[in-house]
């Protein structure tokens, strides 16, 4: 065990500074389109790192988690532009719109575990990508709604171009991260890997587990909105798209590919999506053939992610969770 | 009074079509606990087998004998060469399937082109049934006829069969049903393989009417979740119910209220949830 340990520190620790370093210092060096890629990685590293709490750390597969993003940035887009409100008004209105939304369907979903729990919020995520499809009035539809104001005008920054946007992206990452990272680390965070592992001991030992799942759930989509949030004011545009199945299977893929359970393989795994997506697109049109034949290849060769790789012996145990259960 | 029961007839139809591809994904689910997120690419192919099969020969039973076969085989490959490696993994199985529906839907955008078209209605089934003040084509009437014949034998084949009865053992208990001899992985592959033929005659049968275009296999893909969480997961009984709940209140959702479709969805689900949340007919 502590030369496992040792392995890990060897390769992990250095690979991560390396990482952060270029997130800190590279993009002012880089052209506009690279800064580009690295903002939407940063957001959906988030994005991807909230999923993580609830499918590597509590052990709920949620193929739905797309929606609180959606829908958070949704909140932001009609609240900027059909009520023209302020920076703060439409970010804490899409924050919050995400969050209670969750807090509502958690109250469901919480009690289902397993592929069960994979199965109703798919069908729950797709019933909100329904209503942000044909709820035409709110929401635009297909066309979406786009001409939510820049960031910089609105908090009256006096630069313009891409890296302010991306190093506000960055401060938000880095304050999203850390809290996702003591959270793991807090008692709580433990107990819901306790859960993860074996319910049923876990709820004999006195912990209330359905109020466990059900907080995880929320501070999960909680991130996630933040997420969202600052997506709609990226593209300045919010669209069904953001919250179809695609979407929230490529999240799922972003954390399996990278290591769940980890909090940094959802990141490297967001990177290389985003980075594939852009890449790839560039050469052909047939990326979701491309993407679906990453999505075999990763659980064909990848299955316990890139960050665990060489760690084959420890994951075992936390995949053995995911056996059916009786 | 006729515009109710015109509608009610209508959401028959789409509750005979969701059953086809319904039961499909309820019976995989109940054998080998896999969430096919590659059912609706089924249900696609289907469709655009049967058109190439439609164009050239001009026949839709020969389209929907072709479709079935071609799809099936698709299937059975796909379990055989991909699924079975990971049985008992929901969550890469699950994975697995999701990059297939993406890989199919690709593949039938490259080689059929995204242009929408319809199947042609049989010439023996055009027309409309006329009583008093309503109107209903005979086709929607012949496919809720075929899909309650479909029904009535997946009822004998599951509950009066020795398949049948291996079927509903290891929906119940796989390791036990292994432990008695049950060819648990050969199984698997027969039912998945049946799942993913009776998606793609379920897609043949609405080809006239709904006809095939692209991302059509994830626009049934939630409602058919939806019949298999409201019917209980692994049921039969439970697909038949669910899918007329389901196709019910779909169709008058969009009739009433067009702007809420699939969020009219969201109401029985919840419902069933709160009361039983393995689903009407499910088991824990």
């Amino acid at each position: 065990m502590a030369e496992r340990r040792a392995v890990y520190i060897r390769w992990r620790l250095p690979l991560l500074a390396l990482l952060a370093t270029f997130l800190v210092v590279g993009p002012p060096f880089l052209s506009a389109y690279w800064v580009g890629l690295l903002t939407q990685i940063v957001i959906l590293a988030m994005l991807a790192m909230s999923l993580d709490l609830l499918l590597g750390y509590t052990g709920l597969p949620s193929l739905g988690h797309a929606a609180f993003f959606g829908v958070a940035a949704y909140g932001v887009g009609v609240l900027s532009t059909t009520y023209h409100a302020g920076f703060w008004a439409s970010a804490a209105a899409g924050f919050f719109t995400g969050t209670i939304l969750a807090s509502l369907l958690g109250l469901i979903v919480s009690h289902v575990r397993d592929v069960y729990f994979l199965m109703i919020t798919l069908a729950l995520g797709m019933v909100l990508w329904g209503l942000s499809y044909r709820w035409i009035p709110v929401t635009g539809g297909d066309n979406g709604i786009s001409g939510i104001p820049r960031l910089e005008a609105l908090v009256g920054l006096p630069v313009t171009g891409p890296l302010p946007f991306y190093y506000v992206a960055l401060l938000v990452f880095a304050v999203c991260s850390a809290l996702m990272a003591v959270l793991v680390r807090s008692p709580f965070g433990l107990t819901l890997r306790g859960i993860r592992e074996n319910e049923p001991r876990m709820r004999s030992l006195g912990f209330n587990t359905w109020l466990h799942c059900y907080v995880s759930y929320v501070l999960s989509a909680a991130f996630a909105s933040v997420s969202g949030v600052m997506w709609a004011y990226y593209n300045g545009f919010v669209s069904p798209t953001y919250l179809d199945l695609t979407a929230s299977s490529e999240l799922f893929l972003m954390v399996t590919l990278g290591g769940p359970a980890t909090l940094v393989g959802p990141v490297l795994g967001a990177g290389a999506i985003v980075l594939l997506k852009n890449v790839m697109s560039a050469y052909t049109a047939r990326w979701l053939l491309i993407l679906g034949i990453v999505y075999i290849m990763t659980i064909l060769w990848a299955p316990q992610g890139l960050w665990n790789l060489g760690r084959r012996r420890d994951l075992k145990v936390e995949s053995a969770k995911f056996k059916v259960r009786k | 009074m006729a515009y109710l029961i015109i509608q009610a007839l209508n959401g028959l139809f789409s509750a005979a079509l969701l059953f086809l591809i319904a039961s499909g994904l309820t019976l995989a689910f109940g054998v080998m606990r896999i969430v096919n997120i590659a059912h609706g690419s089924f249900y696609m192919l289907g469709v655009y087998v049967a058109y190439t099969v439609l164009t050239r020969t001009g026949s839709l039973l020969l389209g929907a004998v072709v479709a079935v076969a071609t799809v099936a085989a698709v299937g059975l490959l796909v379990q055989r060469l991909f699924l079975r490696r990971f049985a008992a993994q929901p969550l890469a199985e699950m994975m697995m399937t999701m990059g297939f529906a993406l890989f199919f839907r690709d593949a039938a955008l490259m080689i059929w082109g995204g242009d929408p078209f319809t199947l042609t209605t049989p010439a023996a089934l055009a027309g409309s049934m006329e009583a008093g003040e309503i109107v209903f084509p005979w086709y929607r009437l012949f496919v809720i006829a075929v899909a309650a014949l479909v029904g009535v034998g997946l009822w004998i084949v599951n509950d009066r069969t020795l398949i049948g009865a291996r079927v509903r053992a290891t929906v119940d208990d796989p390791e036990m049903a292994a432990a008695t001899g049950i060819n648990v992985a050969r199984l698997s592959g027969g039912v998945f393989a049946a799942g993913a033929g009776l998606a793609a005659f379920g897609g043949v049968m609405g080809g006239p009417i709904l006809g095939g275009y692209a991302g059509m296999d994830f626009d049934l893909l939630p409602l058919a979740f939806v019949v298999v969480i409201v019917g209980g997961m692994g049921s039969l009984k439970g697909a038949v119910v669910g899918a007329i709940v389901v196709g019910m209140i779909d169709n008058f959702g969009k009739a009433l209220v067009p702007e809420l479709s699939y969020f009219t969805l969201f109401a029985p689900m919840v419902l069933v949830l709160a009361l039983k949340p393995t689903g009407l007919y499910g088991r824990a």
